[in-house]
Order: structure tokens, then sequence, then C-alpha cells
């Protein structure tokens, strides 16, 4: 089934026209200008990087997030979207990664959340409810009964039930981000079926993936978002796969990267067969001193799962890890900070800072070991130590006592990586060390990088973005699925190389 | 003016301003409340509950909550008595260390429960607490252990006078420095708080955060025991419904000393001026002829107070996560 759009398309009146949609956040700009168009019966492809728009977007056209500026029209008609009660109210519906249900509940409570049928007292008339629910199922040859709670249900039949409630509430505009995430082949195709068969009952849908495959085998559009923008919008059978992927990561890949020429010295981490019942399975990688390693993947292709594991925080099921030479065990994190590796977590809010503490304390905090003397903490040690990382990170704070929550963003990251720079690692592992973050501080951590690998450091960096990881990295690895995908020298690296390895894409790989 | 504010803004400042105030208008309808002796008098009442919210506070600190220490009060409680009833030749230093060594076991119960089988730490004191009750009732039968059951070494030590002070209000005295030792100056006591300001970050930091609640709950267990001897001693009675929702009293004292019932934010300042001001409260309002009733209605009201005043503080601390958690990913 390929890209043949059904016979009436060109005829086709967009149901929903976005154009000149714009959102700032603090810092950041999110979406800029950008146009979109869906077309009932048909599926539109949103494709782009990590970063590119696409979470904003949707939340904007689900009533989330209210646009800065722009115009969004259904039907010809100009409409507000304030809240997400409104979107839902002109049939605008969203499917999302981790479907947002309730395990506790049945399933046709699931479908009429929010708006179940009432009898004339005003109480819910469950008989209705299971009628309703259960006619909606067998529209999409559902097989559930309305009757089991959703905690039993497998993953592809809570897609069903997503689905089923979207046209519960009569939704003509379906948003699916990246429905197929989480599924296996065979529950994909289901989905397909399922897609095809909204198609037929005349819903826009708005198909959001990383897989070029799945793009072609179920959309007749596409649209192409970049750095908050829109690079190209069309048919799909006009265009190649390789147009899509020039599109997507088309930027200039030589602005500037503040890469400053580091000695490569010796292997300083060597990892062998490393595998997880799980996540990933036999990766092998070996570090040098003064090295970036990039590592590249889609989301949930195993990198953050893999450095994780290296870290102490899961368990590899088989592997060995060797560390200047000499082979070692790491069961804990406290194992890899006493190594001398050092995790610094992609959600930095969540998972780096602890707000409540001072910034003294978040930095001595994986170095009481050597602050303390007999057992005892020594709080002047912990100032100095506290002072020299602030100073060298250039930490903007009124006092090193105040706690890490009253600072900046971008000085809360600042204390993060200070606390790891204090152990003095051997390798630093930077899990999407500039996600979220805007351009100016995102140069700020690329010169810090770099610093870091002159210094003789050996740093693992865990990124989704491509001009990073050709900005930055000596040696970049792909990963895909959780196995490594390719590895590859910095000299002559394409963009078209890596994103063919991520997606195993051979179309495109010809 | 700069300074006075940010003085007040401190809860240990403030709790000072509260004591002081309440003790102001008590005095004022009863001059005698205040006087060196009665006030000597009410730290020494208020000891054991201090003691216990100390513990109390270090599971707090780590994001759990121990219901249990009343319960340990009164199983160690009894215990001891009967063990001094039945042996009265024991010396009491014996006695001590059967109390705590008993506490820190019931404890270590409670926070293997919580490490190992990764139960919620409510259910699991809410189920220990109902056990060590139920194990205090079988031992004794239901019986009560009166004071002339007891030995007099078993009933003096605790009112014995050093220096003028009761060793009952020494213990606490060293506890609370003890306390503060232990949350400001070694690894364990910074482990309480980051384990409760956040976990995820505590593990990746190297801290065992499994470990470190067993160790808050230890401390907790410990500290009970060693109560349990006290309370019996002081009160001169062991029966099963000793110290009965005393629980509470050290959750309250907690709380109103600026306590997170979140984890990772509270001082031992904090809590033991929480203490005091419950202490005070209970200690003056039969002398200023309120009812029980009332009494416990005004402790009620103290708690959401602070609970409210906790909220506010932590929802500006709040803020700048959220504001990060609303860019675009």
């Amino acid at each position: 089934m390929n890209a043949m759009p059904s016979t009436d398309t060109p005829t086709t009146e967009p149901i929903l026209k976005m154009t000149g949609i714009s959102k700032t956040f603090p810092g950041v700009k999110a979406l800029s200008d950008v146009a979109l168009e869906l077309r009932p019966g048909h599926v539109t492809a949103l494709i782009g990087e990590n970063g590119a728009g696409k979470s904003t977007l949707v939340k904007i056209l689900t009533g989330i997030y209210q646009p800065d500026g722009g115009n969004i029209e259904i039907d010809g008609k100009k409409v507000d979207l304030p809240t997400a009660e409104a979107a839902q109210d002109l049939g605008i519906t969203a499917i999302h990664q981790e479907t947002v249900l309730f395990d506790e509940l049945t399933v046709a409570e699931n479908i009429y959340i929010g708006h179940q049928p009432r009898n004339r007292y005003g109480l819910i008339d469950w008989a209705a409810m299971h009628a309703r629910a259960a006619a909606i199922l067998h529209g999409i040859d559902a097989p559930i009964s309305t009757r089991t709670r959703l905690k039993d249900l497998s993953i592809a039949q809570r897609h069903l039930v997503a689905i089923a409630r979207a046209l519960s509430i009569d939704a003509r505009i379906v948003i699916m981000d990246e429905p197929t995430a989480a599924l296996s082949y065979k529950e994909v195709e289901e989905l397909f079926g399922i897609i095809d068969r909204l198609k037929k009952a005349g819903k826009a849908i708005l198909f959001i993936s990383h897989k070029f495959e799945e793009v072609w085998q179920i959309c007749e559009y596409f649209a192409v978002f970049r750095d908050g923008r829109q690079v190209g919008a069309g048919r799909l059978d006009e265009v190649s796969h390789n147009d899509l992927v020039k599109l997507m990561v088309g930027r200039d890949v030589t602005q500037a990267f503040p890469k400053l020429p580091a000695e490569i010295g010796d292997v300083v981490l060597k990892v062998d067969g490393y595998c997880h019942p799980t996540e990933f399975d036999q990766v092998s990688l070996e570090l040098r001193r003064g090295e970036i390693l990039g590592l590249y993947g889609l989301v949930g292709a195993g990198r953050s799962e893999f450095c994780q594991a290296l870290f102490g925080v899961t368990h590899p099921s088989a592997g060995t890890v060797t560390l200047s030479g000499k082979p070692i065990t790491v069961r804990s994190p406290s194992d890899a900070i006493d190594a001398g590796i050092v995790y610094v977590p992609e959600e930095r809010g969540r998972h780096g800072a602890i707000t409540a503490m001072s910034i003294v304390s978040n930095i001595s905090l994986p170095s009481l070991k050597v602050t303390s003397r007999r057992n005892f903490l020594r709080m002047a040690e912990e100032f100095d130590l506290a002072r020299k990382y602030a100073e060298r990170l250039d930490l903007r704070a009124a006092s090193l006592s105040q706690p890490v929550g009253t600072l900046s963003g971008g000085n809360q990251q600042k204390v993060v990586i200070g606390k790891w720079l204090a152990t003095l690692p051997k390798v630093i592992i930077l899990d999407e060390p500039t996600k979220g973050i805007d351009i100016g501080s995102k140069a700020a951590v690329h010169a810090f990088m770099s610093q870091l690998a002159v210094e003789g450091l050996a740093v693992i960096m865990v990124s989704s973005e491509i001009p990073e990881i050709l900005g930055m990295s000596d040696r970049v690895i792909v990963m895909r699925e959780g196995r490594m995908a390719g590895v590859f020298e910095r000299e002559g690296l394409t963009p078209e190389a890596l994103v063919r390895a991520a997606t195993g894409n051979k179309e495109a790989a010809a | 003016m700069t300074i006075v504010r940010s003085l007040l803004a401190r809860r240990e400042a403030l709790l000072v301003l509260a004591c002081l105030l309440l003790l102001a208008a008590i005095t004022a309808r009863f001059p005698a409340f205040s006087t060196p002796k009665n006030l000597a008098g009410v730290f020494n009442d208020t000891s054991i509950l201090i003691m216990m919210a100390l513990g109390q506070s270090a599971v707090i600190l780590t994001k759990s909550i121990d219901l249990s220490v009343a319960a340990n009060v009164a199983l160690t409680g009894m215990t001891v008595a009967m063990l001094n009833h039945l042996v009265p030749g024991l010396p009491v230093v014996v006695l001590i260390l059967v109390a705590i060594g008993m506490g820190m076991l019931l404890g270590a119960i409670n926070g293997f429960l919580v490490w190992w089988l990764d139960i919620p730490a409510i259910v699991v004191t809410l189920g220990t607490m109902t056990i060590f009750r139920g194990l205090a009732f079988v031992e004794s039968g239901g019986a009560w252990v009166n004071a002339h059951e007891m030995s007099p070494a078993f009933l003096e030590l605790p009112r014995t006078l050093i220096l003028g002070l009761p060793v009952l209000s020494w213990t606490g005295l060293v506890a609370i420095v003890l306390a503060t030792l232990l949350f400001t100056r070694t690894g364990l006591g910074r482990a309480f708080y980051a384990t409760g300001g956040n976990a995820v970050a505590a593990v990746y930091a190297g801290i065992d955060i499994g470990k470190t609640r067993f160790l808050a709950f230890v401390l907790s267990g410990t500290v009970a025991g060693l109560c349990g001897y006290l309370w019996v001693s002081r009160y001169a009675v062991a029966y099963v419904d000793v110290a009965s929702g005393f629980e509470l009293d050290t959750i309250a004292a907690c709380v109103i000393g600026g306590v997170s019932t979140i984890g990772g934010v509270g001082t031992v300042g904090g809590v033991v001026l929480g203490a005091l001001f419950l202490g005070i409260i209970k200690n003056a309002l039969p002398v200023i002829g309120i009812s029980p009733f009332w009494q416990m209605a005004i402790s009620g009201a103290i708690i959401i107070t602070a609970v409210v005043i906790n909220a506010r503080g932590e929802r500006v601390k709040g803020r700048v996560i959220l504001r990060r958690k609303e860019l675009p990913l």
C-alpha cells in the first residue's frame, strides 16, 4: 500500500487551516510563522526532529497552549481554542504517545469520561453508555468488552479505546502523536487498519512519526518542521525519501560549533557486549581521553538506558566495563562515582538538582566523602568546593547558601554540572545537554563541553539533535531499537547517513 | 527593616515569636506560669515529645512517616516495666539498654518493610502500630504494672537532679545536640534531606535512598524505645494504652516546626520549637481553665495554620520547576 491518495484528493478542501502560528516561551522561540493544513479523509504526516516544534503545535491545536499570533480556521471559519474543552467541542482530539486513560476504569467509562450520557434525572445512564461504547467499538472492529478494566488491555487495545473515545466526541480532526512508538509490528498493522477506517469515515488525521516507512505507508500529505518553522509541505507522492531527510535536517550544519581541537589520548573506558533484558543489546564502545563520543538515535533507541546502566542506576544482564585498563563492576551510582564515571541526566529539573537544598549542599552532595573528615562534614571545605565550581561555571547567585530552586533554569543547570565536575570524573556522560534551552545557553554548554575534552575528560554526549552531534562529536555511535546501528568518524559524516542508520531507512540508503 | 523581614521569614524566628506571645498572654492571666521553675517544668514535660519529634522528623525528611512510634513506646515501656517487676535486681542500665535495643529492632522492622518490600511507609507503620500495641496486650494480658511493682531505682532515674535539672530534661537536651550534629554535620543527615528533597537526584548522586530511609526508621524506633522507658518511669505506670495517639503529637510538632510533609525541608531548631509550642499550650490551657476539648480544637487549628504556612513556602519554591516543565520538549 503505497502513497496513492484516494481518487478524489485534488479537489478536497482542507478542513483545518493554520497560518502564521507563533509561540514563544521564556527564552525559547518554539514556533514562528507556522502553517498547517489538514484534509478530511486524508492523513498528513508531521515530520521533524525533537524540538522542531511538533508537540507545541499539537498543544496549540488541542487548546492547551495559546499561540502568540496566527490564525486557525475550521471549515473556513476562524476559531479560538482557549481551552482543551473548546478544542474538543470543535471536534479536535489527540491520541498521545502515552495514551492518557484511566487504568482502573472500564472501557466504556474511559470512552465517555467527561461526557457521560445522562438520564432525565441527570444521573449517568449506564445502559446507554455501554450500548453506545459497544457500537463505537464495533464500528472500528475492536472486539473489546466495554466492561473490561483498562489495565487488563494490551497497549494496542488501549489505542483502540483512545480512538473510540475520539469517535465518541464526534471528532473530525484526530491527532496521533507517535502512536506506534510502543507497538509491536503486528499491532502497528492493526493500528493502520483503524486509520484506514477513520480515513474512510472522513476524519482528518495528523500523524506524527519519526519512522519514514510508516509515513509512506499511510500518509498522503506531509509537513516538515525544523527549528520551529515549517520548511516544507505538500503531497507525499511528489517527493522522495531523500527530499524529506534533507528538509528535516537540511540546516547549515557548519554553523558555529566551538569545538576545540583536543588531544585524543589513551582508551579510558571500554564497554564490551553490554546487554539489558529489555532495553538494549550488545552495545560495545571504546572512549579515549579528550574524546567526545556522540550517541545518536531516535527517542526510545535505548541510548539513555544504556548510559544509566553504565552509571549503575539499572543493571545490565551481560557485558563488561573496563576503566583505565582495569575491569570494574558498577552496582550502584555510588560505585560509578567512585570509579570516575558520572552521568548528567536529561531532565535536570527532575533528576538533577535538589531544589530545596542550598547551592553548596547540591554541589558537594556526591563529594561528601572528600569534604568530610572522620565521618563529620566540614562546612568550610564544602564552601571552598562550591565556590571553585561556581566561579568556573560563572554561576550567578546572590549567595551560595541560597536554595537551588530560587535560581534561574540556566543557573540550576550549572549547579548540576558543577556538582559532577567536583567529583573529578574521568568519564562524563551528558544526556541531551542542550535540550529545551535557548540558543545562547546552548553555545555556552557546547563551549564548556569542548573545554572539558581539551582538559582530558572523556565525554559521552547523548543527543537527538543532528547539528549538535555533527558539530561536537569526534565519533558517533548510532543506536536503533536497542542495538548499535553504526559507528561513524567525524570526517565526512553526513546528516543523511545518521538518519539512515537511526531509522533503518533502506530506500534512502540506496 | 529587611533584617527583620528576613528574620521573620525564617520559621524558627516566627516560632520563637509565637512562643513568646503565647507566654505573654498566659502570664497576663496567670503570672506564676512564667517563673523559671515552672518553665523548666514545662520543658521537662515536653522532653519526651521533643526527642520523639526529632526521631519522627528524620523519617519525614526522607518523605516517609512513622505512625508506630507511640505503640513502640507502649510495647517497650511495658516490656521493661514487666522485666523490672519480674526481675527486680536487674540494674536500670540493663533495662535502658533493653528498651533502646527493642525500640531499634521495632524501628528496623518498619525500615525493612519500607526498604525491601517497597510498601508505602504510611501503610507499613499503620500495620506495625496495631501489631506493637497488640503485642503489648499479649505480653501483659491487659494488666497494668503499677508504681509499687516497680523498683525505686527504675522510678527515680528520670527525676534525679543534675545541676538542678532532672535527668529527663538532660536527655532531651543531649538529644537536641546529637540531632543537630546528625542533621547538619554527617553524610547520613545530608542523605535524609536529599532523599526527601529529590529521590531521583539523590540516587544519581550515589545515595542509597532505601538504606537512608531504613536508617531513619531505625533512628525513630531507637528514640521511641528509650522514651518507652522514660515514659513508664516518669508516669510510674505501664498499661497497653500508654501514649495513645502520641504519634500524632510528634507529627504535629514536626509540621508546626516547619518540616515539609513532602520531605526534604526542616531543621532541628524548628522541630524543637514546634514541640515546645505544643508543650506550652498543653501545660497552660488547664492552668487558665480551658476545657480539654477546647485544647484539642486549638491544637488542631494551630496544626492547620502551620500546614498553610508550609504550603505557601513550598509553592514559591515549586514555581521555578513548574515553569521549566512548561517548556516545549
